[in-house]
């Protein structure tokens, strides 16, 4: 039988006979030595652990542990012959470390459950056979098998197949993925339907579904200043209440006699001397609210990062990939003729591995001429030549630099120019799409009165209609990594909350890691992000700030509901007890009802809605 | 190296964090957490010292202050 089930039936057992007994002692006369004998039996049933545990922890520790308190304080109660209160004190006490032990396991399950999202076991084609191993065997470079309903067991390009893939353990998103041959899949998603096979690009240990599952196991190392708060406040708080007791037991009936009454007093004080309340419920309201984070595809590594983000008064965003997709797309073409330039620059681009390069490739799928030498100009752009032909392929300073006739163009995007044989051909525009929900989200984040700042690489006039676009108060261009660090300080100098950068993880890991709370995005499977961050993101979606801001706050407001409301109510025991107002009755509420409560409270936090 | 042990029973937050800070005063650890949630623990141990030494002196610190619990090693 597990201790809970047993520690359930102690309790029936003994609420039982406690009723049964109060009801007698109602009704009839019962003498003095039956009912000490029952109420004994009664308490040494339900509190036999706990004494158990206060005589070791006498001997061993020499400290005041909860059990002691509690032994003490019930004992106590025996000897001034309340044996009814006695029992019951030790019966709520028990009832309350009982339900404390199941909500936490159920929360700990429930937040278990939506982090499972480790594979069992990897499919390894071996020649013609496949064989079941275990995924830290995988090697990179072999080829797995992925069969429908199955994890996939780490970081692979399909090499065979097409399968629809279910990303929500990571994401957050119910939307199934299409994937095909050449496509990059995770680790910890789901193949839905069809056989695949893929090849290993990562080993596990290095696989987006180990990073993962380090951060959030670690998640607790970084403690926010409110658990740090408790902990300070547990080692004071029950020393001092229980020589608060001794003071009460002792000094006043010196002078006015009446030891029991006093003694009783005492007693009650020791019941409300453990912080237990504060302990569990308030470590539980930030383990559920990064739970229910992690519902939303939220990875939060810590306490710490959920308290900063409730303070943030400045958000500072980078351009590219995060208020703009990060795919580059050919939106026009300034040339009297349009054809020979895009061939001209395809031609020119189809070595190079630039974002830039990548979508003029794109724009069409027309076979290129490849018996030409290619000189890469560092900071201005591609030279590509053969024995008849000279291709300049870059941006303004190329042309420049090769007395080329040309007029500059300004506009929204980057701009390729594109010259033959000396004569300049035309333009192409290549651009990157603003997300949607960007606007909308910055306009929600600044009703809180957050200040929102955009950082960008890129030129002025891109970052300038970019940022008028989604509305921010201020952006900065043409910015180097180390330059974006420069500006977040000088931000976060005039800010009284807390700075959140969001980028994604790709050239601003230093900035990720300088501001008070850093958010990675986007870029599912990039370690150096996962590592750098604070918090992932791991979807694309900008309006998961405001979730996790909303998250964040909400749970803060829980944690301090707790703290105000359990250190109030003992606080108000304490007073109500030294005055004589209160009784033992009270005092069990004191302490096990307040935890009870705390802990409910703190559970709403894995149910925040989005 | 932070390293990281499940915990096995521990079934009282108060008693998690008493080991905390007596294992935190352990010739050879740099720095402990333990989290009584995730029921884990995540321990950084001086290179200089021998790290099975170090855990069976943790686990020693764990038995004292609750008997039912243990560091699974």
């Amino acid at each position: 039988m597990s201790k809970t089930k047993r520690n359930t039936i102690r309790v029936i057992i003994t609420a039982a006979g406690f009723l049964i007994m109060t009801l007698l002692n109602y009704l009839i006369e019962i003498p003095l030595i039956v009912n000490l004998f029952i109420y004994l039996g009664l308490y040494l049933y339900i509190g036999y652990d706990v004494l158990r545990k206060a005589a070791r922890s006498l001997f061993y520790i020499r400290m005041l542990d909860e059990n002691f308190l509690m032994a003490i304080a019930t004992i106590g109660a025996f000897a001034i012959s309340k044996f009814g209160e006695g029992v019951a004190v030790m019966l709520f006490y028990q009832a309350g470390e009982l339900f404390q032990s199941i909500a936490v396991k159920k929360s700990r399950k429930s937040v278990a459950k939506l982090m499972d999202i480790r594979p069992d076991s990897a499919n390894l084609v071996d020649g013609n056979k496949v064989i079941k191993i275990d995924p830290s065997m995988l090697k990179v470079g072999d080829i797995i098998e992925i069969h429908a309903g199955e994890k996939i067991a780490t970081d692979a390009i399909i090499t065979k197949g097409v399968s629809t893939i279910n990303t929500s353990m990571l994401t957050g998103e119910s939307m199934p993925v299409t994937v095909n041959v050449g496509d990059k899949i995770i680790s910890g998603c789901i193949n839905i339907d069809g056989v695949i096979r893929a090849r290993v690009e990562k080993k596990y240990a290095d696989s987006t579904v180990s990073k993962i599952l380090d951060l959030v196991q670690s998640a607790s190392d970084k403690k926010s200043k409110s658990e740090n708060f408790i902990t300070k406040f547990a080692k004071v708080y029950t020393p001092v209440v229980v020589i608060l007791a001794l003071v009460l037991a002792i000094i006043p009936p010196i002078f006015v006699g009446d030891w029991a009454n006093w003694i009783y007093r005492a007693l009650s004080f020791l019941v409300v001397s453990c912080p237990c309340a504060l302990v569990i419920s308030v470590p539980l309201g930030f383990f559920c609210g990064i739970g229910c984070a992690s519902k939303y595809g939220i990875l939060i590594k810590g306490s710490t990062y959920l308290e900063k983000m409730s303070h943030m008064d400045r958000l500072v965003l980078d351009k590219t990939g995060t208020i703009t997709k990060g795919q580059l797309k050919v939106t026009n073409i300034i040339a009297n003729n349009k054809n020979d330039v895009i061939k001209c620059a395809r031609i020119a681009e189809c070595k190079s591995q630039h974002p830039i390069a990548l979508a003029i490739m794109e724009f069409n799928t027309k076979p290129i001429d490849n018996n030409y030498e290619y000189n890469n100009i560092i900071g201005e752009g591609v030279v590509a030549r053969n024995k008849e032909t000279e291709i300049l392929c870059g941006n303004y300073k190329l042309m420049e630099s090769n007395n080329i006739k040309c007029t500059e163009i300004d506009t929204f995007g980057s701009v390729v120019y594109v010259a033959k044989n000396g004569q300049y051909l035309g333009a192409i525009v290549v651009e990157d799409e603003i997300k949607e929900e960007a606007a909308d989200t910055i306009a929600i984040i600044k009703q809180d009165g957050v200040k929102v700042f955009v950082l960008s690489g890129d030129n002025k006039t891109t970052a300038q209609i970019v940022s008028g676009k989604v509305g921010v108060n201020e952006f900065y261009s043409d910015l180097l990594p180390d330059q974006k660090i420069l500006i977040l300080e000088e931000i976060m100098k005039n800010s009284n909350g807390s700075t959140v950068f969001v980028g994604d993880g790709i050239n601003d890991s230093p900035s990720l890691i300088r501001s008070d709370v850093g958010i990675s995005m986007g870029k599912l499977g990039s370690d150096c992000a996962i590592e750098a961050s604070d918090i992932v993101i791991m979807n694309d979606k900008l309006d998961n700030i405001i979730t996790t801001k909303k998250i964040a706050t909400k749970t803060m407001n829980i944690v301090y509901e707790n703290i105000y409301f359990a250190i109030g109510v003992k606080v108000l025991i304490l007073i109500l007890s030294a005055i004589g107002l209160s009784n033992m009755w009270l005092a069990v509420f004191g302490d096990v009802g307040v935890s009870v409560l705390a802990i409910l409270n703190s559970i709403r936090a894995f149910f925040i809605k989005k | 190296m932070k390293e990281t042990y499940n915990m096995i029973d521990l079934d009282c937050a108060n008693c998690a964090q008493r080991m905390e800070s007596n294992i935190a005063k352990l010739n050879g650890v740099r720095s402990v957490s333990i989290n009584f949630l995730t029921q884990k623990m995540v321990i950084d141990i001086d290179e200089g010292f021998n790290k099975k030494d170090v855990l069976q002196l943790a686990r020693k610190v764990v038995k004292i202050i609750n008997s039912d619990c243990d560091i699974e090693l």
